[in-house]
């Protein structure tokens, strides 16, 4: 690690749980990264998680950090968001806790553009809980509540940010970590919803069941699979099928909803 | 125009919650509409804004009490209102608020249940689940307002008390209580008493974020102040990383507990009425304890032996209050619109010593003076 990095971490609190191999400490190191090189000052940010393997890193950073419950960490940070706007609010999910039971918080934090930085680390899988079907393990692929194969489609988390009105929507991979931690700053930059799933790989508990149980190969197969959106005049549709965009997939503006209410109380208070 | 002033006012329950809310310093409400609890939100979107506070309309209760308890993390008082569908999906974050020791106070306007039940009638059927609704073993604190007055003044202790306790405060309201309204002399404004939560006096580097002082309650530090610190549902030592060592387990829970157990001479509130020698005691609260309040009025004009202990707060349970009503009495009559929640808990404390009978209405109406009357053997 370098030196510079090490402030941000709770070295006393490591090692990580994490099983070898994982990619959510890629996707933290990306994080951290980012923060770094926005030089944001570490008290007044915040580490929003929910339940699941991902949702420890907040453990692990040395900010204000609240491990919350399953599904509910947009919810919380909305709460912390409101009542103290000053704050930059990370909210970190993994993709059961992001798209299942906390699915309708994503689509109204979205709908919202409250300024949230939401990182989901998609490992298609139930990690922590061990290796059940999430909402974005690909239809087909075996889980240990699917044993014979997903049967319902997957969902695009990035088109459904993008349908609830998030404002910036990003997608880059543990592989690509130069490019995911640029987008991790870009939307830690953008004032507004923003959502940056990392595509991540858990050779554990989606690799054995569904092979390669081999971290090297899963994230070649990321390699392999990604196409960045400045590359899609390259493909014909039937070249994309199977693969993923990457790179940022939204960026409009609109009104920031913390910016909106403090808009509405200088109205009132001038019409008093 | 002054709003605290001892002007008469004819005030609603519902409006009595949101204003007293805002008197002893909410400046946070989150939450989802539900009848009928819904003119605690109308009147914060309103009020809120107002004087630099926050109102949102959330979309679930879920996330209702969950922006709340994330509001409060930051220095701010939060609180939420709702009815029986909504209390039921929030159970699980009181647990959290619980567990982390995040202030916040939690409206629940009664009405008929199960289920959807009778939305617009009132009923005492939740008594049980604010005190066990979520899972494990854990403390709380329940007050039941029976009058518009009350209303208001439950609402600024339930504030103090979850602040002062750093422990969720469930006020349990009925639909009958919210709705209604009543003339209120309010208290002076500055008469209030105003408690906020004890902030920490350490320099960062030795905050213990969950070391408590001698009063069972840790200072808690609000986010972005400088002191930088984990906070969890799992069980955690004085550090706030999560621990299942078997005594940091044992010694959370129990202090947990303990903080509020210690404090129940403070946080125990009733009203007597008559018990010095009363031989039939009435226990009730909430809008059954004004149909209750006459029938033993009318009762001791008939001659008969009655008293009246209202419960001002439901949990932890006023048993010292009980134990000293019913001191001189050959029964105990509960009255509750329920089939007997509260009446349990009087019997358990009473173990014994005490005929204790149910006086139980289910039928999404309100009792008669007359119908605890009879119950207490007088003339109709």
């Amino acid at each position: 690690m370098k030196p510079e990095l090490r402030q941000y971490f709770r070295l006393n609190r490591l090692p990580h749980i994490w099983c070898p191999g994982c990619g959510n400490g890629i996707v933290v190191g990306a994080l951290v990264r980012a923060i770094h090189d926005q030089g944001l000052n570490q008290d007044e940010v915040v580490i929003v998680s929910g339940i699941g393997c991902s949702s420890r890193a907040s453990g692990y950073l040395d900010f204000n950090t609240v491990h919350t419950v399953h599904g509910r960490a947009l919810a919380f940070a909305t709460g912390i968001k409101l009542a103290n706007p000053k704050l930059t609010v990370f909210v970190l999910m993994g993709d059961g806790d992001a798209a299942a039971i906390g699915g309708n918080h994503l689509i109204h934090a979205a709908r919202r553009n409250i300024d949230l930085k939401a990182i989901v680390f998609n490992n298609s899988i139930y990690g922590m809980t061990g290796g059940q079907v999430s909402p974005l393990t690909p239809q087909g692929k075996r889980a240990t509540t699917a044993p014979y194969g997903v049967v319902a489609n997957a969902f695009d988390l990035t088109e459904l940010a993008k349908g609830a009105g998030a404002t910036f929507v990003a997608r880059g991979t543990a592989y690509h970590v130069v490019q995911l931690t640029d987008l991790l700053k870009q939307g830690i930059r953008h004032k507004g919803f923003s959502l940056v799933e990392a595509v991540t790989q858990c050779p554990v508990a989606y690799g054995r069941q569904n092979k390669p149980a081999d971290p090297d190969k899963m994230l070649r197969w990321q390699k392999e699979n990604a196409v960045n959106i400045r590359n899609r005049h390259k493909y014909s549709q039937e070249e994309l099928e199977g693969k993923f965009l990457t790179g940022v997939l939204c960026k409009k503006d609109a009104t920031e909803f913390t910016e909106g209410y403090q808009h509405l109380r200088d109205l009132l208070d001038s019409h008093e | 125009m002054n709003t605290h002033s001892r002007q008469p006012r004819l005030m609603q329950g519902n409006e009595a919650v949101a204003e007293a809310a805002i008197a002893a310093g909410v400046k946070f409400y989150a939450g989802y509409p539900i009848s009928p609890s819904s003119e605690i939100a109308e009147i914060c979107a309103e009020k809120l804004p107002l004087v630099g506070g926050t109102c949102v309309q959330m979309e679930d209760e879920i996330s209702g009490i969950a922006a709340c308890l994330g509001a409060s993390l930051t220095g701010e008082k939060a609180m939420t209102a709702t009815s029986g569908p909504g209390f039921s999906l929030m159970q699980e974050n009181i647990g959290y608020g619980v567990m982390a020791e995040i202030p916040c106070v939690v409206v629940n306007v009664q009405r008929g249940g199960p289920s959807i039940g009778l939305p617009t009638s009132p009923a005492q059927g939740d008594v049980m689940q604010a005190r066990w609704g979520t899972h494990g073993d854990h403390p709380v604190i329940t007050l039941c307002p029976s009058s518009v007055l009350e209303a208001y003044s439950l609402t600024i202790k339930a504030v103090n008390f979850s602040e002062k306790y750093r422990n969720p405060v469930i006020l349990l309201l009925d639909e009958v209580v919210g709705h209604m309204r009543e003339k209120v002399e309010l208290p002076e404004e500055g008469t209030l008493e105003i408690v906020r939560r004890k902030l920490p006096e350490c320099d960062p580097e030795d905050y213990q974020p969950f070391k408590a002082d001698d009063d069972g309650v840790p200072p808690m530090a609000p986010l972005g102040s400088g002191y930088r610190y984990h906070i969890t549902g799992l069980y955690h030592d004085e550090t706030g990383f999560p621990s299942s060592r078997p005594q940091v387990v044992e010694d959370l829970i129990r202090r947990l507990h303990r903080k509020i157990e210690d404090a129940k001479q403070e946080i125990c509130l009733t009203k007597e009425y008559r018990t010095d020698d009363c031989e039939i005691l009435v226990v009730s609260y909430g809008i059954s304890n004004r149909s209750a309040y006459r029938a033993v009025k009318d009762a001791r004009e008939q001659g008969i032996k009655a008293g009246l202990l209202t419960l001002h707060t439901l949990w932890p349970f006023p048993e010292e209050a009980l134990k000293e009503a019913a001191s001189h009495a050959s029964k105990v009559i509960v009255a509750e619109l329920n089939l007997g929640q509260m009446k349990q808990e009087v019997e358990r404390i009473l173990a014994g010593q005490v005929r204790v009978e149910g006086l139980n209405k289910v039928n999404g109406e309100i009792f008669t003076p007359n119908e605890i009357l009879a119950g207490l053997g007088g003339t109709i």
